[in-house]
């Protein structure tokens, strides 16, 4: 279905091509995976399929892409329409109508659908992707779930036999994204459409994937079987390294899969002393936590702070009955919350359940309805700027938001001119952070995690004490997300108040104390992270599903646990 | 779901019959008339254009008052409200004055003149929330798509930039700045057209990948020919209708122009018709609801032509010497038969739904 024969791509003013020597043929019906750290070509691959490379994003293509007999070189992406769809990252930039039918019937209008065809098509399409009863709703109002489905829809319904996605469910609550992987699951096993996606998180969809292409520095692997490619991968799921470290064979790809295999590890886990017990970087404030009172009865197998920073008398910010409204919809409803220092909280929920709005209300930049804000004793709405700065300091969803300077040197020295502080301080905040960066490179031509290692350095130079990070993992490929992880960590260890509001449930396992869970604006569940995410159904990571009831959540969990210390 | 061009047949009849007087009573009524449909009739989560619209609006009366009270405007009068400095001036520029005695007249006349802009615009500013122009352009001939992406891009990219550069501003708070101040606004500048300019091209994209333009190739002289029609009468019918709409050039030399180059247009447009590969999904249909509409927003901006042509009491603002305007009855008939047919039309299903919930609720 889809033939690529030594096929490199460069781009002008770069000094490596961003493919090279590409060489793959997908059969019809696979569902395959393409997989490699950020900037190592895989949009590039994927906008090859349907011709946006090189006609629309220029450059210089060199070999033969055939999809289903057509060369892209003679045939423009209009021309494949009929043929390839494709969804791009971000599906609200790409939608053309405002209401949900009208988008999906907008590719079959322009490709002269008959209108018959045409209006039972757009019900098949509303039918498979389970959008029937918001049909008539304007696209701005949909969940992020709702739009990437109604992106999908509105590509499919044009029949194409090839479906090219590029990161699907990176911005989505894990039960969205479940939604979205099972839609196209259909798509693949009932209509034999062929799906080509790339996805940074790994852990939902490898198990789904016919097979892999593995993608580093533009060079591009054969397809590979899942199981095989994970063996040597450098990006991998949890489950993988999870098998991994256990050596199983083969490796499995899946929580069912893993759980089978698992009944002996967990058996021996069972016998163990309860996860976290001898960890070092908590057991101080493990002692601590204890004496205090958690927020959530919590039982003696939990190690990690239960942050009710108010109980241990070190409450650096806090909410007091906030509410906001935003437009016709409250946000918040009489949220109570207290963060202490030294603690780190993740602030999870559905997308839309208020989460960016609560750290949004943390920086004081919304209108209150009702409720107090303080951070270090003081309202950050009322606070100068640049005071405000000194206190609390937040990471925005789109880190280029925070960038305006023309290199990566000037972004850094403009931060330092901001605050007042001495020169070269958020250099070297950077650099600490994320290692060396390149001070002449372009902040837009960074990869995703040295942007946001930039903005949070810039953050850090206003001398925030309290972090917050709006959705900091979106896009990050693993070796990105481990960095994070540890500066977290570390920022933390420092005394740092740290929240963030995520969907990535494998980084709160990793990095969170504590996990306050949100619900049309309401606090559900606030405790320690150990209890909360480990019995969730949506919001327990792989490690968790696995070795339930036992409340492990990472693989360096498991592997402290295995590895005979003591 | 309402026609979207009944909408805008409505919205353009106000706004014309809003250029067509400089009655402050009439222009407010004009405002609240568009207002009140907004209210009444704007779907959920359809973009909110009228306030924007609304906001430019006043910025305009706000600008045409300082102008009027700093550099005067022509109008004389006998109530001087301050008498400012005059900044003498070298002789060649005798015809400026800068400074001097402000009249009660003078800023009044600026005023109304100002209101009438900010009325008309309004109208465009609800036409908008009630119908995007997004389904406008859906109705928009084969011809005139390419004109008509032009126009929708334009108009739903003002709302997005607007959109953004509060974010920026946000951002820019979140850096220590208070994102106020003209200094600032060119620090946004940047971030805001780059971030704009890539939601463009991905938008570009998504059209580009889902077969936009597919037209098959025509022959040169076809092309050439509907193209020359298509152009002609388009300058034809905005001639036309900046003659109809502006009481300067005499509302009367207007109409064969529009007509001609409403026919020259119509031609071009079956030409490109009957090349046309596109097909329709669900038009909306035409009722008696959008006959309303439409006709209502005809009458309104037939009488106020008229009403204005034919110089009736209290379609002008008396200025010398002042005098409270009177209401001309006939124009404020007019405006309450747009406000009227507004009851026609169905309210929205997601605002109902919204209403009955919140009548539940208390």
């Amino acid at each position: 279905m889809i033939d690529f024969q030594d096929v490199s791509v460069a781009y002008a003013g770069e000094s490596r091509p961003a493919l090279s020597g590409a060489t793959l043929h997908v059969d019809e019906g696979e569902l395959v995976l393409v997989v490699g750290p950020t900037g190592s070509g895989k949009s590039t691959l994927l906008r090859c399929i349907n011709g946006l490379v090189p006609h629309f994003s220029g450059g210089l293509l060199t070999g033969q892409v055939l999809v289903g007999g057509r060369d892209t070189r003679t045939h423009r992406p209009r021309d494949l329409a009929d043929l390839v769809g494709f969804v791009v990252q971000d599906p609200m930039s790409g939608f053309v109508t405002d209401t949900v039918e009208d988008e999906i019937a907008y590719g079959m209008e322009a490709l002269g659908v008959d209108p018959l065809a045409m209006r039972r098509r757009v019900e098949d399409a509303l039918d498979v992707l389970g959008l029937a009863d918001v049909r008539d709703r304007p696209l701005r109002s949909l969940s992020g779930g709702q739009q990437q489905r109604v992106a999908i829809a509105a590509v499919i319904a044009a029949g194409p036999r090839i479906l090219v996605l590029d990161e699907p469910t990176s911005a989505l609550d894990p039960v969205a994204a479940e939604d979205v992987l099972a839609a196209l699951h259909r798509l693949v096993h009932d209509l034999g459409m062929t799906v080509v996606m790339a996805e940074h998180r790994l852990e939902r969809v490898v198990h789904h994937a016919d097979s892999i292409i593995l993608v580093e520095d533009g060079r591009v692997s054969a397809l590979l079987d899942p199981a095989e490619a994970m063996v040597t991968s450098p990006v991998h799921p949890p489950v993988v390294s999870l098998g991994r470290l256990l050596h199983w064979q083969p490796l499995p790809l899946s929580v069912r899969e893993a759980r089978r295999r698992a009944s002996q590890v967990r058996a021996q886990l069972a016998a163990l002393p309860p996860p976290g017990f001898d960890d070092p970087a908590t057991s101080a404030r493990s002692a601590k936590r204890h004496s205090g009172s958690g927020s959530v009865p919590s039982g003696p197998s939990d190690s990690r702070p239960s942050g009710t920073g108010l109980a241990s008398g070190e409450c650096v910010a806090a909410t007091t009955g906030l509410t906001v409204r935003r437009g016709q919809v409250t946000a918040l409803t009489a949220v109570d919350l207290t963060f202490g220092s030294g603690e780190i909280t993740a602030v999870m929920g559905r997308n839309g359940a208020g989460k960016s709005t609560l750290l949004a209300a943390l920086v004081g930049e919304l209108p209150r309805q009702r409720g107090r804000v303080t951070v270090l004793g003081l309202d950050p709405a009322g606070l100068e700027p640049q005071a405000r700065c000194a206190a609390v300091g937040l990471v925005p969803q789109d880190p280029d938001l925070l960038l305006y300077a023309d290199s990566t040197g000037a972004e850094c020295r403009s931060a330092d001119a901001d605050f007042g502080c001495d020169p070269g301080t958020t250099a070297a905040l950077l650099t600490r952070i994320a290692g060396p960066v390149p001070p002449e490179r372009h902040p837009r031509d960074l990869s995703e995690g040295q942007r946001l290692a930039l903005a949070l350095a810039i953050v850090l130079a206003g001398g925030a004490r309290v972090l917050l990070l709006d959705e900091p993992t979106r896009g990050l490929d693993y070796q990105a997300k481990a960095r994070l992880v540890e500066v977290l960590r570390e920022l933390a260890a420092e005394g740092h108040t740290v929240v963030l509001a995520t969907h990535d449930v494998e980084l709160v396992a990793e990095v969170a104390h504590r996990v306050v869970v949100l619900a049309d604006g309401e606090v559900v569940t606030d405790g320690p992270a150990r209890q909360v995410i480990a019995g969730s159904p949506a919001f327990a990571p792989q490690v968790a599903k696995i070795m339930h009831p036992i409340p492990y959540l990472t693989v360096d969990d498991v592997c402290r646990a295995l590895t005979p210390a003591s | 779901m309402i026609h979207p061009v009944a909408w805008w047949a409505w919205g353009v009849g106000l706004a014309t019959a809003a250029a067509h007087t400089t009655n402050p009573l009439l222009l407010v009524l004009v405002v609240l008339v568009a207002g009140w449909a907004v209210l009444e009739r704007r779907e959920v989560g359809a973009l909110d254009a009228f306030r924007p619209f609304l906001f430019i609006g006043l910025a305009a009366v706000a600008l045409r008052v300082t102008m009027a009270v700093i550099l005067g405007n022509g109008v004389g009068g006998s109530v001087v409200i301050v008498d400012l400095p005059r900044l003498p001036l070298p002789s060649w520029l005798a015809g400026l004055r800068v400074g001097g005695p402000v009249t009660l007249e003078s800023v009044l006349a600026a005023a109304v003149d100002g209101m009438r802009l900010a009325a008309t615009l309004a109208c465009i500013g609800a036409a908008n929330a009630l119908a995007s122009p997004k389904r406008l352009l859906r109705y928009a001939p084969a011809t005139l798509y390419d004109i008509g992406t032009a126009i929708v891009v334009a108009l739903t990219f003002a709302p997005q930039l607007v959109e953004l550069a509060g974010r920026v501003r946000v951002a820019r708070r979140l850096r220590g700045h208070t994102g106020r101040g003209p200094r600032e606004l060119a620090r946004l500048v940047v971030p805001v057209l780059a971030g704009t300019l890539e939601r463009s091209l991905e938008l570009a994209a998504s059209m580009e990948s889902r077969g936009y333009g597919r037209l098959p190739v025509r022959t040169g002289r076809a092309r050439w020919l509907g193209s020359i029609l298509a152009l002609v009468g388009t300058a034809g019918t905005c001639a036309g209708l900046y003659g109809l709409l502006s009481p300067s050039v005499g509302g009367w030399l207007g109409l064969p122009t529009l007509v001609a180059g409403v026919a020259l247009a119509a031609a071009s447009l079956v030409l490109g018709a009957r090349r046309e590969v596109r097909t329709a999904y669900r038009r909306d249909p035409w009722r008696a609801p959008e006959w309303a509409l439409a006709l209502a927003g005809a009458a309104a901006a037939g009488v106020f032509v008229v009403g204005d042509g034919s110089g009736w009491a209290g379609m002008a603002l008396q200025s010398t010497p002042l005098a409270w305007p009177e209401l001309p009855l006939l124009a404020a008939a007019a405006l309450a038969v747009c406000l009227s047919v507004i009851a026609l039309t169905p309210v929205p299903p997601r605002l109902a739904a919204a209403r009955a919930r919140t009548a539940a609720a208390a």
